[in-house]
């Protein structure tokens, strides 16, 4: 990166002084920066710090208050996502938009903006899947493909249109670490090419090995930029968010209760992906994390483990009680809480206040209803304690769930179940999309439950956060659960290939070996 | 220039209130003109259909005689509607309630008490819930839409109708008419006259107890819904299905829940228009109340207290729409269409609730006028 960085005339994009505003916040206040030509460029935020509101005026889906965004030295009015991509600008999300029912070619072809006959679409897509070594069938349909295909059939979509800046938002939190090595690789061919990446992410060790400069954001300025190599993760860390990290307080030797949890043989069936003979057992005190990529069985497990989802064999007891059969009320006031994945439409009501999201779960084990009525008072006593116990940035009890931000939203949804200090906790991606301080926030609240004697069943998909919190590990893969085994015991490597060698369980062809290795242990 | 719909962060508060008086003047406006068209006074018949009912109070009785029974389908309605259930049959559980209140009369013919009534009142409702109770079972078995079953329910309730006032209800000293006997005063709900309440405003004795009963009706439904579980439990149902399932709320007790509620007000509805307002049974007992109070409900944006606003909207349509035909010879299906032409603008208008327009764009040249 010899480019000086100082000189405009030279730089991709500059930002100059871009503010945007929306009713209450200001999302970004006078933020400037500059990407140069062949740079991988973090973007780097606590939740709410205003990254996905910068990134959108960049693709034109919003458009600046004030400021001014230059295009190779000149100013531009990017006015919406068709002008980006016509100046060069390509952007893959963290959620695609993918007709499952369609094959590859026919999405990337749904997605272009100008028609291409069949044929020529066909060889352009092999053409970027050569150049970049890409593995990805171009006949294949979408419902068959795995998280990390679909992501390359975005990035293709992208590439098509030869973009000099590629945006890309939080693209590895759905990858196995392999497959986040292989599109590591892309990105390094592309900014080697001169293509420069706008890469948004909130993992840090990431940001360190693939970014050649970094733009810190907290609470919509500009606080740092810095080269992430010269960094430890621990400095950016403290720059993000602005204080030192807590640390989260592992206990050496934990004494570990009886066996409170137990699930034998638990199968499903009907819609969704049927889960086959799980069995685990989780003592008190104890965390056990189901690692895997996802749609692999995670909602499904969480849902029959919480009520919402009816069993088909099997049995999963609290402390000597079968749970099976009973509803998710009766469920919960045995003590069984759960928090799945999904926040908003599922953990919670986005139309709702969050007091009354407060008493969706929490009206039993709270005690929030007399003679049939909700009681007003303790509720929003509940949501405020939540609110402050979980650092819940918000307006208070009566603020819309779906005006929070998602990592707050997700703080309180954690915080709700945790304050009903439940028997045994079903928590599904506790820290997703959830900034560094939050996410500690919520691994030291896991963690003090889990001290209480709570059984906690921690379903994740980022190993890092599994291993470390939690006790035991175990993999869910089409459905099946692996055995579960002692953290310390098992490297990133197996479980990796146990997560994305995915069919590995029937496979039995020469490369089934690691996988089958990594079963045994 | 351009015209573009963009989404609102928020659903607008405003455009939710705004948007029914907007659809009722939007069918004031093209009502008349379409009437005009056709050759009638279109301004006029809309000015009678819409406006004189609430300048002559000589019509205000029959507007609350007519309001009332649409605020008490409507609330039931709404609450259902609120919770994705749709309850489309209301006018065959009005029927069927008002046919239960008329078998607790004709069955205890001769006997007199003040227990009658009340008995013909609770007959009512019960089979009202019960009728609905059968879109009910179906959906929650066998995963039949209640929407088409409601709604076929409908057309038997009329036909059980039919068969009883021809044949075994038909009153015997009625000189062959296919209708019951007259309502003797056990078996009829009290004028409001009758306690010499509102006499100025009512001579003819025109409103009975079920217009302030209808209002307590709302008011209640208002606070169960703002306070409740059960409220609570209908919110959740309707605004995130997933997230009901995982508070504890199973979606068939809810279905259930609101079927037989809608369904036992549409049968008190009935069994008060019966006994209060026509005295006795008769074939054109129903008069499309069950299907008006799907508009109102609509209309009163599901809210409670928006239900009973918007009953007397529509029961202004009814009364002017009697009066445009007779004084101005408008056809009958005139006030049918003013009717329809509001849900239509309603739902028209609806998207400007979470969508806003935005209007301009580019001007190339000269933007000086």
């Amino acid at each position: 990166m010899a480019a000086d960085r100082s000189a405009s005339g030279g730089a991709r994009l500059e930002l100059r002084g871009v503010t945007k505003a929306f009713p209450g916040v200001l999302a970004n206040d006078k933020v400037s920066f500059t990407v140069q030509p062949g740079e991988i460029h973090a973007l780097l935020g606590e939740n709410g710090a205003g990254k996905s509101t910068l990134v959108k005026m960049i693709y034109g889906v919003t458009q600046p208050d004030a400021g001014e965004i230059r295009w190779n030295g000149a100013p531009v009015g990017v006015s919406s996502p068709r002008a980006a991509r016509k100046l060069g600008v390509g952007m893959v999300f963290q959620h695609f938009s993918l007709f499952e029912a369609l094959s590859v070619t026919e999405n990337i072809a749904l997605g272009l903006d100008v028609s291409m006959r069949p044929g020529k679409l066909a060889a352009r897509i092999r053409e970027v899947l050569d150049a970049y070594g890409l593995a990805l069938d171009p006949s294949r349909i979408v419902s068959s493909l795995s998280v990390g295909e679909r992501q390359r059939i975005e990035i293709v979509r992208a590439l098509l249109l030869e973009p000099e800046l590629l945006i890309m938002d939080e693209p590895t939190s759905v990858l196995t670490p392999q497959e986040a090595a292989q599109l590591f690789e892309t990105l390094r061919q592309l900014a080697a090419r001169g293509c420069s990446v706008l890469y948004i992410s909130h993992k840090l060790k990431e940001i360190q090995e693939l970014c050649d400069a970094a733009t810190i954001l907290r609470g919509g300025k500009v606080v740092a930029e810095c080269q992430p190599r010269r960094e430890t993760a621990g400095s950016m860390a403290e720059m993000m968010i602005g204080a030192g990290l807590a640390a989260v307080k592992r206990p050496k030797a934990r004494a570990l209760g009886a066996e409170k949890l137990v699930v034998e043989g638990l199968s499903t069936a009907g819609e969704g992906l049927a889960l086959q003979d799980i069995s685990f057992r989780v003592r008190a005190g104890e965390i056990l994390g189901v690692a895997g990529v996802a749609g692999n069985g995670q909602n499904e497990l969480l849902e029959v483990l919480s009520g919402e989802r009816p069993a088909a064999r099997g049995s999963a007891q609290l402390s000597g009680g079968e749970l099976l059969g009973r509803s998710p009320n009766a469920r919960r006031k045995l003590g069984l809480c759960a928090a799945p994945e999904e926040r908003n439409g599922h953990a919670a009501v986005g139309e709702f206040s969050l007091a009354e999201n407060a008493a969706l779960t929490g009206r039993d084990r709270r005690n929030l209803t007399s003679f049939g009525l909700v009681r007003p008072a303790p509720t929003r006593a509940f949501a405020e304690e939540i609110i402050a116990r979980f650092d819940v940035r918000t307006t208070g009890p009566g603020a819309l769930a779906s005006a929070l931000s998602g990592g707050n939203l997700q703080k309180f949804v954690i915080g709700r179940e945790i304050l009903q200090a439940p028997e045994a906790l079903i928590v599904a991606q506790p820290t997703w999309g959830v900034d560094a301080g939050a996410a500690a926030v919520i691994h030291q609240a896991l963690l003090d439950l889990a001290a209480k004697g709570c059984a906690i069943v921690l379903i994740s998909q980022d190993l890092d956060e599994l291993l470390a919190i939690v006790d035991q590990l175990a993999v869910i893969n089409e459905g099946r659960l692996s055995p579960a085994r002692e953290t310390g015991a098992v490297s990133i490597e197996a479980l990796g290939l146990l997560m994305g060698g995915v069919h590995g369980a029937e496979d039995s062809g020469a490369d089934g070996g690691a996988e089958e290795a990594a079963y045994a242990g | 220039m351009r015209v573009e719909l963009v989404a609102r962060r928020e659903p607008s508060r405003l455009m939710l209130y705004l948007t029914p008086l907007l659809a009722v003047s939007l069918t004031a406006l093209v009502g008349a003109g379409v009437f005009s068209l056709l050759g009638y006074d279109g301004p006029g018949a809309a000015f009678m259909i819409f406006v004189q009912p609430i300048t002559n109070p000589s019509l205000w009785p029959d507007l609350a005689a007519k309001a009332a029974p649409l605020v008490i389908i409507a609330v039931g309605l709404a609450i259902g509607f609120r919770a994705n259930v749709w309850n489309i049959g209301a006018e065959g559980q009005y029927v069927v309630g008002a046919l239960a209140g008329t078998g607790v009369a004709l069955g205890t013919w001769g006997m007199q008490g003040a227990w009658i009534l009340p008995l013909m009142v609770l007959a009512g409702m019960l089979a009202g819930g019960l009728y609905a109770g059968v879109p009910a079972l179906l959906r929650t078995r066998l995963g039949v839409s209640e929407i088409l079953t409601s709604l076929m329910l409908n057309y038997a309730a009329i036909q059980l109708l039919y068969y009883l006032m021809r044949g075994p209800w038909k009153d015997p000293e009625g000189y062959g008419f296919p209708e019951t006997r007259q309502f003797d005063e056990a078996r009829t709900v009290p004028k409001l006259s009758d306690w010499g309440l509102l006499t100025e405003l009512d001579p003819g004795g025109v409103v009975h107890f079920g217009a302030p009963l209808a209002i307590l009706l709302a008011l209640i439904a208002w606070f169960v819904m703002a306070r409740s579980l059960f409220g609570f439990r209908i919110r959740v149902s309707g605004a995130a299905p997933k997230a009901a399932r995982y508070g504890g709320f199973a979606a068939n007790r809810t279905i259930w829940m609101s079927l037989l509620l809608s369904g036992g007000l549409a049968g008190l509805a009935g069994v008060l228009h019966a006994s209060g307002s026509v005295g006795q049974m008769v074939p054109a007992f129903p008069t499309g109340y069950g299907f008006m109070a799907i508009i109102v409900a609509f209309l009163g944006r599901l809210h409670p207290l928006g239900v009973a606003l918007a009953s007397i909207v529509l029961a202004i349509t009814i009364i002017g729409g009697e009066e445009a035909q007779a004084k101005l010879g408008m056809p009958n299906a005139a006030a049918g269409v003013f009717q329809a032409m509001t849900l239509f603008f309603l739902l028209a208008t609806d998207v400007f609730v979470k969508n806003r327009l935005r209007i301009g764009g580019r001007i190339k040249t000269g933007a000086s006028a």
